[in-house]
């Protein structure tokens, strides 16, 4: 058993857990966050993608120990002040889910594309860097044109704040 | 959100809890006292148990029981069935071999379940499922339908000699064979249906709660339709009596048929919450289960046969086909090769003689039902394939080829049961050759040639049958159930809606859709509308989606109910307005006398209804109102997919460089659902075509049983898709919808092959279209 600390979605949490323990069932089990979705055991699907120290990492790769001091942001903690991260509004605008399954993921790899690769990330490039994340319904279409969306608006939210 | 009816691209009131993470699914749900189950699995294709010892797994820590299918099936828990009866051409009924939740004497597919395990915590669970030893005497197993069939097969059940479950007909083979005597032409194909896994994304799971106080019990489950559900594990797995069984379908991430049946593990869990004595117990798949137990899709061999007459008619189309079934019959599995699949063999096509044979067999494999499209794929793949392959044979044009035989005038009655109410097949054909800029294609194949590359077009002209379906004809044809509808209108005294369905959204927005009728009807805005689904205490009866039906079907019941609300609001309004009923008018949220500036808010008609201060004589307090919409025929969707490709003679990969969708789905209610749900179809579709394939070895090992073998399309594989409608109504229900949740699966398969063959220049190319097959055909030329 291992004591951990970390910070998800802005608050101090801690917690003793098996050394077995993922991330992603430390999420889901034992602070509730259930949006982060567990759709596959070999770490390709991407539904319990989340945030370590700002970057993109699927949670069913890493131990909830090794996540022990990190800041984990999970989609629970993406919205802030009841506002919805650009990314969110424009999978709404753009009808960028279906059954809602592996959204979360989905959004949470966007945000991070978005954060590496620009606010003017090309559809290809949106299309290749989706490699880690599967979805069923949707055909990949409105996901691709969803993100173009967000990252447009991520940009101009990014400018404004610079400005 | 404002007033958005009929027509509007409405954005998803659904979506705000996805993408904010507060989405419910069944594996979500935790309750007090909750266990876990963990299940024993056949590591062995076929093998007879000679005992199963579990006492290392009983004294583990956590292990509360340790359940066989000795117990189950003394307890009185009944076999899983199938609901479809088929009759063999002599007459005789299916040989259904028994399926027990648990396995008792054999196992029959890798997966199988000989015991379960219920413990604490799910890692102690899964443990002890490894620790309880399970004697196998390991048999022979058989994989491939044709070879079941052979003579000295692995025999999988006493009840289906060879491997038999039926052989079936449809058509009149005298008149069929009589056409081919007198043709023309004929032209010949071998085709072979891959085999797919659905995966949806949220694996299957199931939370079985007993409270022993009541002898009450209640299931959330993922599940496509939780009232056939509740019926089927009431009626036939004597689980509980219906009132004492909940069934709770709460958000389902995606079902594509894979979530409609009933499976072991729902009636496994609800059987050993009372017997192991605890409050609850949660089983989710893993992946590999998923796999492993969802119930897989396709898996056809066919040789078929079509006559020409010297003006390129279609005069006779002879079908033989083989379909593997798996280790046992699967709810719907019997009525998929036959009712879903030989009544759509005339295609969009006048053909006067149809005759088709299918036999089905017993594999040891997982369980083959339904998946999206259903035996409506096998059918266009098999005859879009053929009309190409017929094209190339008579050297005319694939499109003039599929005009010629065009249905032209409706209705149109086929050999084959099917009468199409509706359609325009040129107007969709025409459509998709401009968008693909047809003409256009000889030049931009010579500039691949001059890149090196190989470059083919293909088109796919598909009908199906949705709306499923008339309940006495499908009654008349073997079906357990029927396949109507229900709806309640609830108005509330202030005026809002609550809509309860018997439908189920597990990712097609019906509380957006189905919120637009009623926004439509009356001029509410959408949010005053709640859709209320999933839930056997809520909503009395429904049977679910699946097949495209929850418009041509569900929406068709809500139309139903809101005729009468809309009548009774008329009656209340026009006592209370002292004017003629046939006056009253309801529109933008207020109820009007038409010609006269008299009028009433559409929440005072509502409180008016409920206060009963002042109701016409005789009438009861209240607004709220019930029906069954049961349809009067099947709903024809239709249209022309055309797809183009560029083959890398080197490596064999196929690269898409453009798919074209133009369809007819009648009524449409919201574009942007719709055009969601033809992108999500045709990635399966292309899918299929491309890449994916669920691979057993002869010992019948499933060789791809994860995401790193099965392969799934991703965001790099798949094009943009130009997507077009093009109306005709269907005039068999009040709104003239006829469904659009299949057609890109069902219509997109032969488009591609169409087009890699059209580029390879031979037609011997089997799906899926990997780089290694094609790089194969390429040079088998």
């Amino acid at each position: 058993m291992a004591k951990v600390e970390m910070t998800i979605n802005g608050r101090s949490v801690s917690g003793v857990v098996e050394d077995r323990m993922l991330l992603v069932d430390f999420l889901r089990e034992e602070r509730n966050l259930t949006g982060t979705h567990i759709g596959c055991d070999t770490s390709q699907c991407g539904s319990c993608v989340v945030h370590v120290d700002g970057k993109a990492v699927k949670s069913c790769t890493m131990l909830a120990a090794q996540a022990a001091g990190s800041e984990i942001t999970t989609i629970e903690g993406l919205a802030s002040d009841g506002e919805l991260h650009p990314m969110q509004a424009a999978f709404r605008d753009n009808h960028g889910l279906q059954c809602g399954f592996c959204t979360p993921g989905m959004i949470m790899t966007a945000v991070d594309i978005v954060n590496r690769e620009g606010a003017d990330v090309d559809e290809q490039t949106i299309r290749e860097q989706l490699e880690g994340n599967i979805c069923r319904c949707t055909g990949y279409h409105n996901i691709v044109k969803s993100i173009a969306a967000g990252a447009k608006e991520m940009g101009s939210g990014m400018k404004e704040a610079a400005e | 959100m404002g007033i958005e009816g009929i027509g509007a691209r409405a954005l998803r009131k659904e979506d705000k809890r996805f993408i904010t993470g507060k989405g419910h699914y069944t594996d979500d749900h935790k309750v007090a006292g909750m266990h876990h189950a963990a299940f024993v699995r056949s590591p062995h294709a076929h093998a007879k148990i000679n005992g199963i010892d579990k006492s290392a797994a009983e004294d583990m820590s956590g292990v509360v029981a340790v359940l066989d299918g000795k117990q189950l099936t003394g307890d009185g828990i009944g076999n899983i069935i199938c609901g479809w009866m088929v009759h063999s051409k002599d007459g005789s009924p299916m040989n259904m071999g028994a399926w027990s939740a648990l396995a008792t004497e054999y196992v029959r597919y890798v997966g199988d379940a000989a015991a379960v395990v219920i413990a604490e915590s799910y890692e102690e669970a899964k443990a002890a499922a490894e620790a309880v030893v399970v004697d196998y005497e390991v048999l022979d197993a058989v994989v491939d339908a044709v070879e079941a069939l052979k003579e000295g097969a692995p025999q999988l059940h006493p009840e289906a000699a060879g491997n038999l479950i039926y052989d079936w007909e449809i058509g009149d083979e005298a008149a069929t064979d009589a056409a081919f005597d007198g043709a023309a032409n004929v032209v010949e194909i071998d085709i072979t249906n891959n085999r797919l896994v659905p995966n949806p994304m949220e694996p299957r799971s199931a939370v079985a709660e007993y409270d022993d106080a009541e002898d009450h019990f209640t299931l959330h489950t993922t599940s496509q339709n939780p009232h056939v559900a509740r019926l089927v594990l009431s009626a036939f797995y004597q689980v509980a009596p219906e009132n004492k069984l909940r069934v709770i379908a709460p958000d389902v991430g995606g079902g594509f048929g894979a979530k409609i049946y009933i499976y072991p593990e729902e009636i496994v869990c609800l059987w050993a919450a009372k017997r192991a004595g605890v409050a609850a117990i949660k089983w989710t798949a893993d992946r590999s289960e998923a796999f492993m137990t969802d119930a897989h899709g396709r898996d056809h061999v066919t040789k078929a046969k079509m006559a020409f007459d010297a003006d390129n008619k279609i005069t006779g189309f002879k079908v033989e086909t083989i379909a593997n079934l798996g280790a046992y019959m699967s709810l719907f599995s019997s009525s998929v090769p036959t009712y879903l699949y030989a009544t759509l063999l005339s295609g969009q096509y006048n053909i006067p003689n149809i005759h088709c044979n299918v036999k089905t067999v017993y594999t040891n494999t997982v369980p083959v039902d339904a998946y999206r499209g259903a035996g409506r794929p096998e059918a266009t793949y098999l005859v879009e394939r053929l009309m190409t392959t017929a094209a190339r044979q008579l050297d005319v044009d694939p499109a003039e080829l599929r005009r010629t035989n065009f249905v032209q005038e409706f209705p149109h009655q086929t050999p084959v049961i099917m009468a199409y109410d509706a359609g325009d097949f040129d107007a969709t054909l025409d459509a998709a050759m401009e968008a693909a800029d047809y003409k256009g294609f000889a030049a931009r194949k010579a500039e691949s040639e001059n890149n090196g590359k190989l470059r083919g077009i293909g088109m796919s002209c598909y009908i199906e049958a949705c709306g499923i379906a008339p309940s006495a004809a499908v009654g008349s044809l073997g079906a357990g159930v029927g396949l109507w509808e229900s709806a309640e209108v609830r108005v509330n005294p202030v005026g809002t809606i609550e809509i309860l369905t018997g439908s189920h959204s597990h990712g097609q927005g019906h509380e957006t859709t189905f919120a637009q009728v009623v926004s439509d009807r009356f001029g509410l805005p959408a949010e005053n509308v709640q859709i209320v689904h999933g839930d056997t205490d809520k909503v009395q009866f429904g049977m679910g989606t699946y097949g495209s039906r929850s418009g041509a079907v569900g929406i068709s019941a809500i139309v139903k109910a809101l005729d009468k609300v809309e009548a009774k609001a008329k009656k209340i309004a026009a006592h209370l307005l002292e004017a003629s009923e046939g006056d009253i008018e309801i529109k933008d949220g207020e109820v009007l006398v038409k010609g006269t500036d008299k009028k009433l808010g559409w929440h005072e008609v509502c409180l008016g209804a409920y206060t009963a201060h002042n109701l016409p004589e005789g009438m009861e307090p209240g607004l709220k109102e019930g029906a069954f919409y049961d349809p009067t025929n099947f709903t024809f969707p239709a249209g022309c997919y055309i797809c183009e490709v560029e083959v890398d003679p080197d490596t064999g990969v196929s690269t898409i460089q453009q798919f074209v969708a133009a369809d007819d789905f009648g009524k449409i209610i919201n574009p942007m659902i719709v055009e969601g749900q033809v992108h999500g179809g045709l990635a399966q579709g292309i899918g299929q075509a491309l890449m994916e394939h669920a691979v057993y070895d002869d010992a019948g090992q499933l060789l791809s049983a994860s995401y790193m073998d099965y392969q799934m399309p991703r965001a790099d594989d798949l094009p943009d898709f130009v997507v077009s409608h093009h109306e005709t109504l269907c005039p068999g229900n009040p709104l003239g919808i006829k469904g659009c949740g299949e057609a890109g699966a069902i219509g997109s398969p032969p488009a591609v092959i169409n087009a890699i063959t059209d580029a390879i220049g031979h037609n011997n190319l089997a799906m899926p279209a990997s780089p290694h097959n094609v790089w194969k055909a390429i040079h088998s030329a």
